[in-house]
């Protein structure tokens, strides 16, 4: 069972229009892993999350999780089924409370008593949510909010987690925090994540694998540890 | 202070000139082509002296030489803040509720139309509040529902003779449909392009009551509606039921108010539900919604159509009042009213909204003196009101326990 990957992509192509975005990307998330997708802007990797949670639509290849297609599966079905994101540049609702965001992310849930759980476990992960459970989404800091982010889509209860970009604009000791909390999530509820990261670094650090995408195609599969020391990821993407 | 007044002159001064440029044309160009400048001159003075009155105010306020009035004055409402937080708000809404009971009593026949118009438009403010307001969508076309309401009541009352009660959720239902067939083509659509359709859609409803001579006898509209009936209980030699028309305005007050009550419990219920969350997840950041695994598209859809529910039941209720509808109640002047009611009273706050319809109602009745000038005057209130509380007189307050938490 450990051999089959839980989301696969063979050969997706999609894009906004006629500009062509993902041109046949590949890749496997076998269950349990962090995995990470790393390349320059505009390479195509948020597009990658976008097109596998169905906000921006396939035009040809499949997307195949834990053995079923869902290519046209719509976004909403997404989290019922354990696979969900949390989107670049956060998006949290600005203009609800904390609290208000966390009982969003149980929205397809029914079970009132284990979401009030679950809550106070997201205070319990992430301290600061809790002292500040009763405030706007939108007054927290950068750091705040993206931790609000991952708890909010915690609370849908993931299998897999897609993370885009979670480093985006904050404070490097607060990157250090974030990465140290993905890893947690990782080892302690055994949920599989999907990274997507301009920071190449810190995310082939985190991850056991790593993809490089380029212009909307892989051009490179690997060892996380390898591509740390790989000469050419070394020159293009860790600056040296 | 003089220093304050040296940083401002300049652009008041410009300003005033401007206005004077915009008010000549409106004053002093006749239709038989004669140009006059006094009455123009008159009125503008009059401006200047009113504008310069607030201008120096502001200037002292701001160089802080009113600080021995502003002081006690904040001291006093801070005062008054406490003093009304410590009541609970039932208690508020029993005052309330109080007064409008006891309200015709004393009000006679004009106070009470005033009202009953009052509380018609709370019912559509809070109908529009849980599209524009919860939902987030700009809707410019919202009284095509109320006028699909009146016209579903007069019809049905008048071909089939069909009585109020029935007529209800008909009106209801209908406007529901209306609402449902303009939603399903439009709400694929974001922001401004939304606000356009539905200005369009609305238009075309206006339009199709208007030259549907056969069914709605067009522009002449549609007479002799009945009044709502009811039957009261008569304990003379047992019991029997006697039916009754509620013709007389105090009577029509209390059924409207009834229906104000409604709309404000239903739409407070609604706010606090599941159904509530999803729809301000949407206002807030619809992919992010989405990827919550909110349907985003089903609850855009019902939002709309609970918003046209709540406008079809306050036309049938306004059909019922004015024995008479034609197309000439449902302009885009009163989808942008309602829309003004809602923004100016506080978008998703309900207490908000009420005191947004008052203002609006009776603000251009209290300045009917004025005459001509009132839309003016009401024009300059609202900027001032906009400038002032740009998130409206009640802004809501997001912050408050939520129905679930007190349960837990």
């Amino acid at each position: 069972m450990s051999d089959q990957p839980i989301l696969e992509l063979k050969n997706v192509h999609s894009g906004y229009g006629s500009i062509k975005a993902l041109k046949g990307i590949s890749l496997k998330v076998m269950p349990g892993e962090i995995v990470a997708i790393i390349g320059a802007n505009g390479a195509g990797k948020s597009t990658t999350l976008m097109t596998i949670c169905g906000i921006v639509p396939v035009e040809k290849g499949e997307i195949y999780y834990q053995g079923k297609l869902i290519n046209r599966v719509s976004p909403e079905k997404l989290p019922t089924m354990g696979l969900c994101q949390v989107p670049e540049g956060r998006r949290i609702f600005p203009r609800l409370s904390v609290e208000e965001n966390l009982i969003l992310g149980a929205f397809h849930r029914e079970d009132k008593d284990q979401i009030a759980k679950d809550i106070r476990h997201s205070y319990e992960l992430f301290p600061i949510l809790g002292e500040r459970s009763r405030q706007h989404g939108g007054t927290l800091s950068g750091g705040e909010q993206q931790m609000l982010a991952i708890a909010r889509a915690l609370m849908t209860k993931p299998k897999v987690l897609l993370l885009d970009e979670p480093s985006l604009g904050l404070a490097p000791i607060i990157i250090q925090q974030i990465f140290k909390i993905i890893a947690d999530i990782n080892r302690e509820e055994g949920t599989t994540i999907l990274l997507v990261e301009q920071n190449a670094n810190l995310a082939l650090q985190a991850a056991s694998r790593g993809y490089v995408v380029e212009t909307g195609e892989i051009t490179l599969e690997d060892k996380a540890s390898s591509l740390l020391t790989n000469p050419k990821i070394r020159e293009a993407y860790l600056g040296e | 202070m003089i220093h304050e007044f040296k940083k401002v002159w300049k652009q008041y001064t410009i300003g005033m000139l401007w206005l004077l440029g915009l008010l000549w044309p409106m004053l002093g160009i006749h239709p038989d082509g004669t140009l006059t400048f006094q009455k123009t001159v008159t009125v503008w003075s009059y401006l200047l002296a009113g504008s310069l009155v607030c201008l120096m105010i502001y200037v002292m306020k701001a160089s802080g030489s009113l600080r021995f009035i502003s002081t006690p004055l904040s001291r006093t409402t801070e005062g008054l803040k406490s003093a009304t937080a410590a009541f609970p708000s039932w208690v508020w809404i029993m005052i309330v509720l109080g007064f409008a009971l006891i309200y015709p009593q004393f009000a006679g026949r004009y106070g009470t139309d005033v009202a009953i118009n009052v509380l018609l438009y709370i019912c559509l403010g809070l109908g529009l509040n849980v599209v524009v307001g919860l939902a987030g969508m700009l809707d410019l076309g919202y009284i095509a529902f109320y006028g699909v309401g009146a016209y579903t009541y007069a019809l049905f009352n008048v071909t089939y003779g069909l009585a109020f009660w029935v007529c209800l959720p008909l009106s209801a239902f209908f406007a529901c449909i209306a609402g449902c067939i303009v939603g399903y083509p439009t709400l694929r659509m974001r922001g401004d392009y939304l606000a356009i359709v539905t200005l369009g859609f609305g238009e075309i409803i206006r339009i199709i009551l208007n030259n549907w001579m056969s069914l709605t006898n067009g522009p002449n509209g549609i007479l002799g509606i009945s009044p709502i009936g009811i039957y009261i209980p008569i304990f003379e030699n047992g019991l029997t039921f006697e039916h009754f028309w509620v013709k007389k305005l105090e009577f029509f007050y209390y059924f409207a108010l009834g229906l104000a009550i409604f709309a404000v419990i239903a739409v407070r219920r609604l706010n606090f539900s599941r159904v509530g969350r999803a729809w301000e997840s949407i206002r807030e950041d619809e992919t992010a919604a989405e990827l919550m695994g909110v349907n985003t598209f089903i609850y855009k859809l019902l939002a709309y159509a609970m918003g046209a529910i709540f406008a079809g039941v306050a036309g049938a209720f306004f059909a019922a009042r004015m024995k008479f509808v034609s197309p000439e109640s449902f302009t885009f002047l009163e989808s942008a009213m309602v829309l003004c009611m809602v923004v100016l009273g506080g978008m998703g706050s309900i207490p908000g909204i009420i005191l947004g319809v008052i203002a609006l109602i009776a603000l251009p009745e209290v300045f009917r003196e004025l005459q001509s000038y009132r839309m003016l005057v009401f024009g300059a209130t609202m900027i001032i009101m906009m400038l002032f509380r740009p998130s409206g007189l009640i802004p809501a307050k997001r912050m408050g326990t939520r129905s679930e938490e007190k349960e837990s």
